[in-house]
């Protein structure tokens, strides 16, 4: 096993090896499970930092795993520059919502179960970035839909287990015809590795429509996860979860993952030019549209504050798939920086929303006039991501906007600007009056249900995450044409995409 | 060990039979025997397993006569995965069962003593049986087995004794025997045309004929009784259900795949050369209305065992799809190890999933689905080995059930049998829904519930480690898919794919 391989391993391990000892620790031993989930967090980021610097000095990918499940399965892990950004995403964002969860869920019942799941949730979102070939990434990829269903219905409430019911059901079929469209793919070309510019280009003239079909299930498994409209129905519903989980969810974990599956699809297995020349790339586009402007206005109606973020998750994620499905450097990169920054963006967002509940009860935008003034330095971050979603500079949100824009001019697909346009008016639509109401009017006397604090506005470890992560939207954006941030490393996987 | 592959073969059969007497004379001194065989088999299979996979098949004639006269046992890859099995699942219901009926000092009863007395000598006899029938290379002998088999089972199932219980015993009874008696019509009309009883024999002489097909057909017909497939598998949930948990797993695991395991050797080698597509698909669909209807029935059930037993109904339907599946030249052989990677998968899961529900019984004081809010507070441990259990019996990677799934999968899609492709997926999706049935109840809040009977660790841990092993299962697939190929019915054919680009 090489010392790459055994980084890997250890990526993968920090939090799965966490997740198992916590689920034998007594329920009473609350600091020793706080000191290992830290330590496994930040093991995790020490290790994926080491990753980051040995993908940069080797062009390629980094040599990979491998263990023969069955003739024609392999177990493979590896790493490519697209595998970094979602590594290093999902390692970051763990340890800031480890430590938020933390806080969040001081004094309630069943915490080694959550802690548990959730170590293996993040193990999962590790293994769908690092997995080298289709398999492994179907494996993980359930792994998920499994390790996220008893976070979502932690609270145990009749509620919440209807919505993890709906969850299930959407997840299990999106997962059946995932294992059916890998295992047609696999009788027509093989075991699938993941490979730069895709493997299928000698099989699109003879088995042209086979892929034809076979690309369409493969988006309607992953659009499940990615929630594109029709199949969004599930994620509304996800919100009874507790605060830190949607986080999760919504930025990293299981929405990302679909994203990320598509992703790998149209880049590494099809190759974006011949999923191109199959004709598949123009309906894609359209369907991200329709996803994009029908979440941006079904956001717009919802009084609840977690449901209109979750619209408005409906809405972002496909971005990333719209930047994916149009040709051109331009597009993807803006697809690819957007994995990123929509989630640091809403992240941010539903911190702030758990922040309001958690500290004052609050969990309708109604109630939230001047909340501005009682948690400052929630509200400020929240802004922060609101802004940076809207698209404003210098936010991140901006970037991604913006080169979405030039890469739909690139591939000749004018109207697509008119839908980021209407898109940000939106956006605006539905964040601005929240920002309104909570820096303008008038806090009530009384809020619904407050818990004071003591010095700070909020728990510290509530309040930590938030403000992190909106200083990182605002490095995002403001220096995004510096060495080290999201885009400088996208353009470098460009560069290498197109490179000899 | 320095035994040689013949004397495993023996002490696989002789051993168990040997100790189910001794246990049946003396049956305080069981702890003593169990705790002697289970070394000496496990040695035996382990034994065995290595040398046909370095040699090749191993024959055994017994008293060094050889067929058509005298007995002959075989062990190819096939008999020494189910020896396997067998082994494995046999060690973990001796250690859950050790405890089951002799809950402890000053716990037991004499209800309990009389059980114990009875169950042991039955479970050796049965494991004797077993190893057996998976050893047998000619047709009569399978029939042996067979009713040795049927009888043991029948006993273990009217050890409950209640009344339910000795129904359903009764009516399992009379299905195993008129299974048999078909089975032995089929082999007596076999050798009357062939003039030997021998599987390898009787692949060079079969031709289709009507009466030959009237034996397979009346063969097939009471097999299916004793396998259990829909729409004979009415006999299964009751007994299963009724009988003590570590039964429930033994039937459900073992009993049901012997009598499936001769159908794979009479359709596969002894009558492979007059089997039509036709009639392999009457089987397929048999299995597809098994999935539909086994699921349906579990989704209904009120009680946990009942459930599961009917789930099982469900799962031996996806063994049937390899009739159809495994016609093919291309593909047959991974149709046909899927479907015994299934098998195992499923044996393991499915003995967790009886040893789990027989400890929510015992601690519970009853099996009643809705009522089982907050089991998880009080044996978290079993809760957690259902759910495990569980993702092998969806089929979620990277359990032992997937890799199942998979190969039977890979095998239809690559046939273009997209009937058989639509059943794994549609099932696949009816088991999670039982499944999730049963699971929702540990996550719903309830107050600490009462302190209930305590269950032994070794209970919980047998099962935990059972389904486990169900679901790391898919990640050494490769070792039990490399065993299968020596000697199967397919080797020719897989060597000439494999040279394929």
């Amino acid at each position: 096993m090489t010392a790459h391989g055994l980084l890997l391993i250890g990526i993968l391990l920090s939090s799965f090896v966490t997740g198992i000892i916590i689920f034998f620790l007594r329920e009473e031993s609350h600091a020793f499970r706080t000191r290992l989930n830290l330590a496994g967090a930040g093991v995790k980021l020490v290790l994926v930092a080491i990753l980051i610097w040995e993908v940069y000095r080797h062009p390629g990918p980094l040599g990979t795993i491998r263990w023969t499940m069955l003739p024609g399965m392999d177990f493979a892990l590896g790493a490519d520059g697209t595998s970094i950004l979602f590594v290093t995403l999902s390692a970051i964002l763990w340890f800031l919502t480890t430590i938020y969860a933390v806080g969040y869920l001081e004094d309630s019942p069943h915490r080694s179960r959550f802690f548990g799941f959730f170590s293996f949730c993040v193990s999962a979102t590790i293994g769908i970035a690092l997995s080298a070939n289709l398999v492994t990434f179907f494996i993980f990829y359930e792994l998920l839909t499994v390790s996220t269903y008893p976070l979502l219905v932690h609270r145990g409430t009749a509620k919440a287990m209807q919505g993890g019911k709906v969850y299930l059901t959407y997840t299990l079929i999106g997962g059946a015809v995932l294992l059916l469209a890998v295992v047609w793919l696999q009788s027509l070309a093989g075991p699938v590795e993941f490979a730069e510019k895709g493997i299928l280009s000698s099989l699109a003239e003879s088995h042209g429509f086979e892929l034809r079909i076979i690309f369409f299930l493969f988006i309607a498994a992953f659009g499940v996860k990615t929630a594109l409209v029709p199949l969004h129905g599930w994620l509304p519903k996800a919100m009874i979860a507790p605060a830190p989980v949607s986080a999760l969810l919504h930025a990293v974990a299981v929405v990302k993952a679909g994203a990320f599956g598509i992703i790998r699809i149209v880049y590494d297995v099809y190759g974006v030019q011949t999923a191109s020349d199959l004709g598949l790339l123009h309906p894609l586009v359209i369907l991200a549209c329709f996803t994009i402007l029908y979440g941006s206005l079904r956001a717009l109606f919802q009084d609840e504050l977690k449901k209109r973020l979750a619209y408005s998750t409906v809405s972002q994620v496909s971005y990333i798939v719209l930047g994916t499905a149009m040709l051109g450097p331009l597009a993807a990169t803006g697809g690819l920086v957007h994995l990123v920054h929509q989630g640091i963006m809403k992240i941010t967002l539903f911190f702030g929303a758990g922040n309001y509940a958690e500290t004052l009860g609050v969990h309708h935008v109604s109630e939230m006039n001047g909340i501005g003034r009682k948690l400052p330095l929630t509200t400020i971050s929240f802004s922060i991501g609101a802004l940076g979603m809207i698209g404003l500079y210098p936010f991140a949100g901006y970037i991604s906007k913006a080169y979405l824009k030039s890469g739909a001019i690139q591939a000749g697909e004018e109207w697509v600007t008119w839908v980021l346009l209407t898109s940000s008016l939106l956006n605006a639509g539905y964040f601005l009056p929240i920002l309104y109401r909570a820096w303008f009017m008038k806090p009530p006397k009384e809020w619904p249900k407050e818990r004071a604090f003591g010095r700070w506005e909020t728990h510290w470890m509530l309040l930590v995450p938030p403000l992190v992560t909106a200083i990182l939207v605002i490095y995002a954006g403001l220096f995004a044409e510096t060495g080290f941030t999201p885009l400088a490393w996208v353009k470098l996987i460009a560069a290498r995409e197109s490179g000899p | 060990m320095s035994i040689s592959p013949h004397a495993a073969i023996i002490l696989l059969i002789l051993g168990p039979l040997t100790f189910a007497a001794l246990a049946f004379l003396w049956p305080r001194y069981w702890r003593w025997f169990c705790f002697t065989l289970a070394p000496l088999q496990v040695g035996a299979v382990v034994k065995l397993a290595l040398e046909v996979y370095a040699s090749g098949p191993v024959r055994h004639h017994v008293g060094g006569w050889t067929a058509p006269l005298g007995i002959e046992l075989r062990a190819d890859g096939m008999a020494v995965v189910l020896l396997v099995i067998t082994a494995g699942i046999g060690l973990a219901v001796m250690l859950y069962a050790s405890r089951y009926f002799d809950p402890g000092p000053g716990q037991q009863s004499a209800e309990g003593a009389r059980r114990q007395k009875y169950f042991w000598p039955l479970y050796f006899f049965l494991l004797a049986s077993l190893n057996a029938l998976f050893l047998s290379a000619d047709i009569f002998n399978l029939y042996v087995t067979l009713e040795l088999i049927g009888f043991s089972a029948v006993a273990l199932v009217a050890l409950a004794g209640k009344g339910p219980a000795l129904t359903a015993a009764l009516r399992y009874l009379l299905v195993s025997l008129a299974g048999s008696l078909f089975y032995l019509l089929g082999v007596v009309l076999t050798y009357g045309t062939y003039s030997t009883l021998d599987i390898s024999l009787l692949a060079s002489r079969v031709e289709p004929s009507f009466v030959t097909w009237v034996a397979l057909g009346l063969m097939t017909g009471g097999l299916l009784m004793k396998a259990a497939l829909f729409p004979l598998h009415f006999w299964l949930p009751p007994a299963h259900a009724n009988a003590p948990s570590p039964v429930s797993a033994l039937l459900s695991a073992l009993v049901v795949k012997g009598a499936f395991c001769i159908l794979l050797r009479l359709w596969f080698e002894a009558f492979a050369s007059m089997v039509t597509p036709a009639a392999a698909n009457f089987l397929g669909w048999l299995g597809v209305a098994a999935i539909i209807w086994g699921s349906i029935q579990a989704l209904r059930q009120p009680r946990l065992k009942l459930l599961v037993a009917y789930s099982t109904v469900a799962q031996l339907g996806y063994l049937f799809l390899v009739f159809p599946l495994a016609l093919s030249e291309s593909s047959g052989f991974t149709a046909w190890s899927g479907c015994l990677l299934f098998l195992g998968a499923h044996a393991c899961a499915k003995t967790a999933m009886f040893l789990t529900a027989g400890n929510i019984l015992h601690a519970a004081g009853h099996d009643r689905i809705r009522d089982l809010d907050g089991i998880t507070h009080v044996l978290p441990l079993s809760v957690f080995a259902f759910a495990l259990a569980g993702i092998s019996l969806v089929g979620l990677p990277p359990s032992g059930g997937f890799a199942g799934k998979w190969m039977l999968l890979n095998a239809g899609v690559s046939q273009g049998k997209w009937i058989w492709v639509t059943a794994i997926l549609v099932g696949s999706l009816l088991a999670a829904a039982y499944i999730m049935r049963v699971l929702n109840h540990a996550f719903t809040r309830v107050p600490e519930p009462d302190i209930p009977n305590p269950i032994p660790p070794v209970m919980e841990w047998t099962g935990f480690t059972l389904a486990l092993l169900a679901v790391v299962l898919g990640f050494f697939a490769q070792w039990p898919v490399e065993l299968l190929r020596i000697g199967s019915p397919f080797v020719s054919v897989v060597q000439t794919v494999e040279m394929l680009p």
